[in-house]
């Protein structure tokens, strides 16, 4: 169980969309994650740093959040390493053939009113409501 | 690209892993919960959601007003506007692996400046699994630009 906390998501939401405008006014880019890495191995050269710099951010970010003591790490244990390794298998590979994730087609590609997004945004939670339903009621996997 | 639109990548991208994990979206248990429908469902990551779609669907309204953004010059939007079996397929595989663990991308790479031993597996498995999807995608617009080359 987690205790519901609104207040602490709502403000966190705002940044995050604070974010997202930030990036497309200065920068003029979405600020999806796995397309801004996803893109960053094969990029020229001039395309790379904004990249590594936005990933960087986001490791930044939320160090200096648990410093300040507003965001606490995460301390999930037991939960078997094979599986986070398939888990990120599949979200590299699926998020690079739909181009976006939860923030580039989940937060900027709704706040566009993409067609595409709204689709995609369906599409991977009804999966993940589901896979969440198998995996942890018929199959039991859980950490605590 | 300039150096000062390098310091706003940064900048956005701290704001963002600021915002993501004061909401404890890194904390994968919060998300299976809300994912969980029949268990004892969190719904904090609706607020999340919420609260980044209203700022963004406002903010961007105002911005792509503009003829060009401050630091570029030019708007880099997606072009692709057809709903295909890439766009469904890859939802459902990122489905699949977001209701497993509990991670999407945003967090799990915010989750390396949290020291969370479960980030040091799925990271490098998601740029494996990205670049996998890379490698082949480019394989294949090298192999249609040379048709002879194939048997």
């Amino acid at each position: 169980m987690t205790p519901f906390t609104p207040i602490a998501a709502l403000v966190g939401g705002l940044l995050i969309g604070l974010a997202a405008v930030l990036l497309l006014w200065l920068d003029g880019r979405i600020a999806g994650v796995s397309g801004i890495g996803g893109r960053l191995w094969f990029a020229r050269s001039g395309d790379r740093w904004w990249r590594v710099l936005f990933l960087a951010g986001l490791v930044l970010g939320a160090w200096g959040s648990n410093v300040l003591g507003v965001a606490q790490a995460p301390a999930r244990s037991g939960f078997p390493p094979g599986l986070l390794v398939a888990a990120g298998l599949l979200v590299g590979y699926g998020t690079s053939l739909e181009n976006g994730c939860t923030s580039g087609h989940g937060v900027c590609g709704i706040a566009r009113l993409s067609r595409r997004s709204l689709v995609a945004t369906a599409v991977f939670l009804v999966t993940a409501f589901a896979t969440t339903f198998v995996a942890r009621h018929l199959f039991q996997v859980a950490g605590s | 690209m300039s150096e000062r639109a390098r310091v706003a990548a940064l900048l956005a991208g701290t704001v963002f892993g600021a915002g993501l994990s004061i909401a404890r979206m890194t904390d994968p248990r919060k998300v299976l919960n809300f994912l969980d429908l029949t268990g004892h469902w969190d719904g904090s990551l609706l607020f999340v959601l919420g609260g980044a779609v209203v700022v963004a669907f406002a903010g961007y309204r105002i911005v792509l007003g503009r003829a060009t953004p401050l630091f570029d010059d030019r708007f880099h939007l997606p072009a692709s506007t057809s709903i295909d079996a890439a766009l469904i397929g890859g939802a459902v595989l990122f489905g699949i692996g977001w209701g497993l663990a509990g991670y999407c991308p945003g967090p799990a790479i915010a989750s390396l400046g949290l020291h969370d031993p479960e980030a040091a597996w799925f990271v490098p498995a998601l740029a494996v699994g990205a670049l996998t999807h890379r490698w082949r995608e480019r394989r294949r617009g090298e192999a249609s630009r040379e048709p002879s080359s194939s048997p």
